[in-house]
């Protein structure tokens, strides 16, 4: 059965629906004011690069190499040094508020540095964060051996021979983590606008009744269908807009790619997540099991696996299956390209092909669960 | 009172239980969380692809390459032709990083001057790229290190490095604590606001109200479930921590559970508060979702507090999951002690005191 | 039957016809609908009548095309209401029970998008629109949201909304439960209009003084047609087995459960203060000594109504013994004040809701709150039992006020709200023991007291179903058993009966005037006539005031004007609301 879709009928259904969206104030809260928080939520409170980390120093010896490494440990960028005793700075690795600790031995300056040997100090991190113990374990090391061979020059030694390693980042050449998390974390925000925004849409018409009227008129399912994604689908292309200008004009974020590119991965993205909040509304139709779902369907698997925080290939296989299932999963990659590399089409190519298979299958199954009778 | 009480808890758990839906909500994203996110959550670098763009033809660099392909970071080396390739390989996010050999690599470091290689990463993985290029020196170290000692050239001095509490930084060690924390979140809150929204929506809420029960009544009657269903998530994710994923559990239970109870009791006040606000189910909905999105994201489970602008980090006092997420890491892994827990305990119940008083004086505003 | 009245023009045919209709729901469960064959006729009204669960709402779903048959054939205007979907809807108008207006929307809106679906346009919209707005007399309101319109209102836009696009068959399911009596009379009205226009339309209602009105009746019970033709036919079945008892000395509540403990009798009401009784076919007529009714009791015969035909057919009321009130212990009263509301008021904004209100309740007294939609009196009913402050004014309860008072005073009430405010995903057994222990009953006490509502309302079978899957019947029964497990000398109901049949409605007031007798006093909100008649005193709200408050008969007696000589409740109910200045 493929009806005639009617225009009249299809533009009466989407101006009902706007005028309850902008009559609504939740539903304008939703798509404007939530994401710009959200957004700054993200922008400030989701930061990977740690800019100074406290580090406590233990200093078991006070000789002249000691406290010529304590203020080249001191005089690092990257660490926020705080001298104690051993039994304080444990206590303070315990309690969290430093993120590792350097014991110098009492031999420290005796010992000297000759070929070989060990180094005379002890890095103690906290592994209960691993991220930040392994930038520890980096800052601490190159710390150690600049230190080294400026030690060997003043000394008049010859330093040991070493690989210099120029490294650049291509994209993002302060390798803010920033950069690349806002554009992620829009995706998130869309992610979670999409589906709350419509996982209640359908569930509601039951819960009040108005569903079967609506049913005993001539509406088709297709223009239902319609109606519930159209006027849904231009709140979210706004809040995506009002999401990247953010980001663009206040978080300072490069944009590299062209708005058209924008706009048609956006759509395509859209039209998934809103099929997916449509699909949860028509199943449970009711409004508290629908609101249960959609938050556990949308935030915390997009938040954990799309790849925006987390890498994708340090997963395991079978993880890695269940991330292909996540739009959001595909999204990320074309925000991060389109922010930071431009319309790259090697990306976004593919990643089009399947935000597009992802919105066929939750619209698809969506209509073909929706019916037209009650039994 | 407790007699009156225990009515209440009892129609919630069976309103709660007793439909096979809202059965599936209570247990699923438990389940479907810790099988998950373990997995998932993790900066480790494992599986990626190197790139190596080697214009030089000494034995060095075949060397290098040979020993960037056995490190578990990477489980493949592309090889790629000149600048154009190299930049397909990383703007395609074929590879995350590449190193570049130059010409005289292997010569320079014959000669026994300091030769350079270049390595570019991409930005759009930046902490990734930071923890990759981390190995890449590692590697680059250790084999200097071994043709110092072939030699009579000084050699570099390794550092020695213990990670306390995770000596092997494993993921999952640092996750599954702090696991116990956010999953519980959503439920907790859920089963407090939107329970005592759908009461009102259903009319429920004034057949209490008449009836000899006091709102403090209610609210108790409220808080106790949510409690209950917050401590048994909360014991699922503990267990399946300490049997499923091996992490060793090294403090004392009982400080645990003491801590989660204001850690809960935090919780309730705020879903109590927002449910005092709001007259439907919707709203409150919107209501747990506002409040849950920044909880989970500012409690330094995604991202260290340390790296917030002060601003932020005084905001993060007011969330729960913070101070919790501490505890839990602490007790868990690193044997917290009796006071520190205590320390860390003491937000909460402020938390908890200031939510729980709003909702009841908007609980009897509302009434009036 | 009916085919013989018909005039030429209509006897064509049916324009929808049922053949052999079965649907039944779940595998092994009892059919909703079985054997049903019937006809709808254009240009009248077909009434739609039956108890609680008879499957009348499933019959016009079927109709509409939103249901399928399980076997049988449908045919609305020739064509098949599932395979021919989109021209059944289009000839359909449907008002489901709780009809989906958009509360957010405005009138105007409401309609221009139904207008839209059913694809009415140009000139004809604005002469459809001008037409209807007239016709529902609410062209007044056009901006306001349908939210904001009272339950009468939204009503007749409801209707209006489903008469867009002229459509040949409308199907009605309830469209007047709670709505008060005027604004049901002007529903009639329209739809009576329309009827004279060639419509058909079936009109599924559980007030039978409007089934008495329509051409036909078709009477279901448990999914049976158990009648199919004029209501005067089923009436004329107890033509001369009414009788009116009159002049009734002592208590006219412990009359009627007399009466009904007589063998002859089928079926009793009370009727201000006397007492209409249905005799049983061909039952020797009862002495008035048997009932005990005072030296000054007359007996005469009264004239028959569809209601008494209705409770003929399904074998009689429920009997005037409550079991209930045998276990009720004794309130000792002496006819004090237990309920009083003083100059009570309250405001919304610049809205008064209630204005002054100002009435007394003596301990034992069936108090009734009566008012049409939006007057004010669940306004007033709210403040009575504590859950709205007054912004001014006082209410108290057994001289208490209920708002102040600690946890002790509402142990004495029991409440019981329009919407049998249960625990819908809890079991009947869960739901008597939470009330039970709510109101703090606890141990044998407890166990007692459920045994006894499990008993006395023979919840047996059902205790293991949730209160969401109860019919309605037995909702209202749960409802009532959690408001009076406690005991409490004091019963709020606020419309109590809302959308119940008949039967019901009678056991359930059985159960209440048992109580009465036993010393409990009832405070009682209804939009049902039958019911204030039960009332011993009403209270008529308006406009947030209190116009009229007396006996039903006095009521009756201030309402009566030349030409209106002998008005009944619902007659002298618009009167005086007619009668007070605007």
């Amino acid at each position: 059965m493929s009806p005639p879709l009617s225009l009249r009928r299809l533009v009466a259904l989407c101006r009902k629906e706007s005028l309850q969206i902008l009559r609504d104030p939740s539903s304008l809260l939703i798509s404007v004011a939530l994401p710009l928080v959200m957004l700054v939520i993200f922008g400030y409170g989701l930061n990977l690069d740690s800019s100074r980390i406290r580090v406590g120093l233990v200093m078991q010896d006070d000789g002249g190499d000691a406290r010529g490494f304590a203020s080249q440990l001191d005089g690092s960028p990257y660490l926020d040094v705080v001298i104690g005793s051993q039994i304080e700075m444990t206590r303070q690795l315990v309690d969290g508020k430093i993120r590792g600790m350097v014991v110098m031995a009492s031999d420290f300056s005796h010992r000297g540095i000759g070929p070989g040997s060990e180094a005379p100090f002890q890095v103690i991190t906290d592994g209960a964060e691993p991220n930040t113990a392994n930038f520890v374990e980096n800052y601490v090391e190159g710390a150690w051996r600049t230190w080294q061979r400026q030690r060997a020059a003043d000394h008049g030694h010859a330093s040991p021979q070493a690989i210099e390693v120029e490294a650049r980042f291509w994209f993002n050449p302060s390798a803010k983590s920033r950069n690349y998390l806002i554009p992620g974390s829009i995706t998130i925000i869309m992610t979670v606008i999409g589906a709350l925004l419509t996982s209640l849409v359908v569930a509601r018409e039951w819960e009040r009744g108005t569903m079967e009227a609506l049913l005993a008129t001539p509406m088709r399912r297709s223009e239902f269908l319609l109606c519930k994604i159209l006027p849904y689908y231009a709140l979210g292309i706004t809040s995506l807009l009002v999401c990247v200008g953010a980001a663009i004009f206040v978080l300072h974020v490069p944009f590299r790619g062209s708005l058209a590119a924008l706009l048609l991965m956006g759509s395509a993205f859209l039209f998934s997540t809103l099929g997916m909040g449509l699909l949860i509304s028509t199943l449970t139709r009711n409004q508290f099991n629908a609101a249960q779902a959609a938050l556990n369907a949308a935030f915390m698997p997009a938040l954990m696996l799309s790849g925006f925080i987390y890498e994708l290939r340090s997963m395991p296989p079978f993880v890695q299956a269940v991330t292909r299932l996540i739009p959001a999963r595909y999204f990320v990659t074309s925000m991060q390209a389109l922010f930071q590399a431009g319309d790259v089409w090697s990306v976004l190519g593919s990643d089009l092909v399947r935000l597009t298979l992802a919105a066929v299958f939750f619209l698809g199954l969506t209509a073909q669960k929706t019916r037209r009778r009650l039994d | 009172m407790f007699r009156r009480i225990l009515p209440l808890v009892i129609k919630e758990l069976q309103m709660l239980l007793g439909d096979p839906g809202g059965r599936r909500l209570l247990i699923m994203p438990v389940v479907l969380q810790l099988l998950l996110f373990p997995a998932a959550a993790t900066l480790e670098v494992k599986n990626n692809v190197l790139a190596v763009l080697n214009q030089d033809s000494g034995a060095a660099s075949v060397e290098l390459i040979q020993r960037f392909s056995l490190a578990q970071a990477f489980s493949k080396v592309l090889r790629v032709e000149g600048q154009a390739g190299l930049t397909a390989a990383i703007e395609g996010q074929e590879a995350l990083l590449a190193v570049v050999f130059p010409p005289d690599f292997s010569r320079h470091l014959e000669t026994g001057l300091n030769p350079s290689i270049q390595v570019i990463l991409d930005g759009r993985r930046s902490n990734s790229g930071q923890i990759a290029l981390g190995y890449v020196n590692h590697i680059l170290e250790t084999y200097q290190r071994e043709r110092a000692d072939a030699g009579t050239a000084p050699k570099p001095v390794p550092i020695a490095v213990r990670h306390w509490f995770n000596p092997n930084l494993t993921y999952h060690w640092f996750v599954l604590p702090s696991l116990v924390a956010t999953i519980t979140t959503a439920s907790t809150l859920i089963v407090t606001s939107l329970s005592l929204a759908r009461e009102r929506e259903h009319g429920t809420f004034d057949q209490l109200l008449v009836s000899p029960l006091t709102p403090e009544l209610i609210m108790i009657g409220k808080a106790i479930p949510a409690m209950l269903v917050g401590t048994v998530q909360g014991t699922i994710i503990l267990l399946a921590g300490i049997f499923i994923y091996g992490v060793p559990f090294q403090g004392s239970a009982f400080l645990l559970y003491a801590s989660m109870f204001f850690y809960l009791l935090a919780l309730v006040g705020f879903g109590l508060f927002i449910s005092s606000i709001c007259a439907t189910q919707q709203q409150a909905f919107l209501g747990v979702f506002c409040f849950m999105m920044p909880a989970v994201l500012l409690s330094g489970f995604s991202a260290p507090i340390e790296n917030m602008p002060e601003w932020l980090q005084l905001i993060t006092w007011a969330d729960p999951l913070r101070h919790f997420i501490v505890i839990v890491k602490g007790v868990f892994l690193k044997d917290m002690g009796a006071m520190q827990v205590a320390e860390h305990t003491l937000p909460l119940l402020a938390i908890a005191a200031a939510t729980i008083t709003a909702a009841a004086i908007s609980f009897r505003r509302r009434l009036a | 039957m009916g085919v013989a009245e018909l005039s030429p023009a209509m006897a064509s045919g049916a324009i929808a016809q049922l053949r052999n209709i079965q649907k039944t729901f779940g595998k092994g469960e009892k059919p909703a609908l079985a054997e049903l064959t019937a006809d709808v006729f254009g240009g009248r009204i077909t009434g739609l009548v039956g108890p609680d669960g008879a499957g009348k709402t499933t019959l016009i779903r079927l109709l509409a095309g939103l249901m399928a048959p399980s076997s049988g054939t449908i045919t609305v205007d020739g064509s098949d209401p599932i395979a021919d979907a989109d021209r059944v809807r289009s000839i359909v108008g449907y008002m489901p029970q709780k009809f989906g207006l958009y509360e957010d929307l405005t009138v105007a809106e409401n309609l221009d998008l139904y207008a839209d679906l059913r694809n009415v346009t140009g000139q004809y919209r604005k002469e459809t629109f001008h037409r209807l707005l007239q016709f529902t007399d609410l062209a007044q309101f056009t901006g306001r949201p349908a939210g904001k319109l009272s339950g009468g209102m939204k009503q007749k836009l409801g209707l209006a909304c489903t008469l867009l696009g002229k459509p040949k068959v409308l199907l009605l399911d309830e469209a007047s439960v709670g709505v008060d009596p005027i604004s049901r009379r002007e529903l009639w009205r329209m739809v009576q209009a329309l009827v004279s226009e060639g419509m058909a339309v079936l009109w599924s209602t559980s007030y039978l003084d409007e089934a008495e009105l329509c051409a036909d009746v078709l009477l279901l019970n448990e999914g049976r047609l158990l009648f199919n033709g004029p209501p005067k036919e089923l009436t004329d079945r107890v033509k001369d087995r009414c009788r009116l008892v009159r002049g009734i000395g002592g208590s006219r509540r412990q009359v009627l459960a007399r009466a009904l403990r007589l063998p002859e009798v089928l079926d009793g009401v009370i009727q201000g203060s006397n007492i209409r009784l249905l005799l049983r076919n061909a039952a020797r007529e009862p002495s008035p000594a048997d009932l005990n009714a005072g030296p000054e009791a007359q007996w005469t015969s009264g004239p028959p109504r569809f209601e008494d035909g209705f409770i003929d057919i399904l074998g009689g009321g429920p009997g005037g013994h409550s079991v209930l009130a045998e276990h009720l212990p004794v309130v000792p009263h002496a006819g004090e004040v237990v309920i009083e509301a003083r100059e009570l008021t309250r405001k919304f904004g610049s809205f008064t809701a209630a204005d002054h209100v100002h009435f007394q309740v003596r301990g034992g007294e069936i108090f009734g709150l009566l008012g049409p939609n939006g007057a004010g009196k669940s306004t007033t009913f709210k403040m009575m039992c504590g859950l709205l402050v007054p912004t001014s004014g006082l209410a108290t309860v057994m001289g208490i006020d209920l708002k102040q008072s600690a946890s002790e005073a509402r142990q004495k009430i029991g409440y019981m709200a329009q919407k049998f405010s249960l625990y819908g995903s809890l079991t009947v057994g869960q739901n008597l023991q939470f009330f039970a222990g709510i109101y703090g009953l606890n141990g044998a006490r407890k166990r007692e007291a459920i045994e006894q509502m499990i008993a006395v309302f023979s919840f047996g079978p059902l205790i293991q179903t949730k209160a969401d899957e109860l019919p309605l019947g037995f909702k209202q029964r749960l409802a009532l058993a959690c408001a009076v497990m406690h005991e409490p000398p004091l019963l709020f109901l606020d419309e109590p009966t809302s959308g119940v049949d008949p039967v019901t409605r009678r056991e359930f007031w059985t159960h209440i005037n048992g109580a009465v007798e036993k010393g409990v006093t009832v405070m009682v909100t209804t939009h049902f006539m039958d019911e204030a008649e039960y009332c011993d005193r009403i209270g008529l709200v308006y406009r947030g005031k209190l116009i009229a408050t007396g006996t039903p008969d006095a009521l009756k007696k201030m309402a009566a004007r030349p030409g209106l000589e002998e008005p009944t409740m619902e007659d002298a109910f618009i009167e005086l609301v007619g009668r007070h200045p605007d």
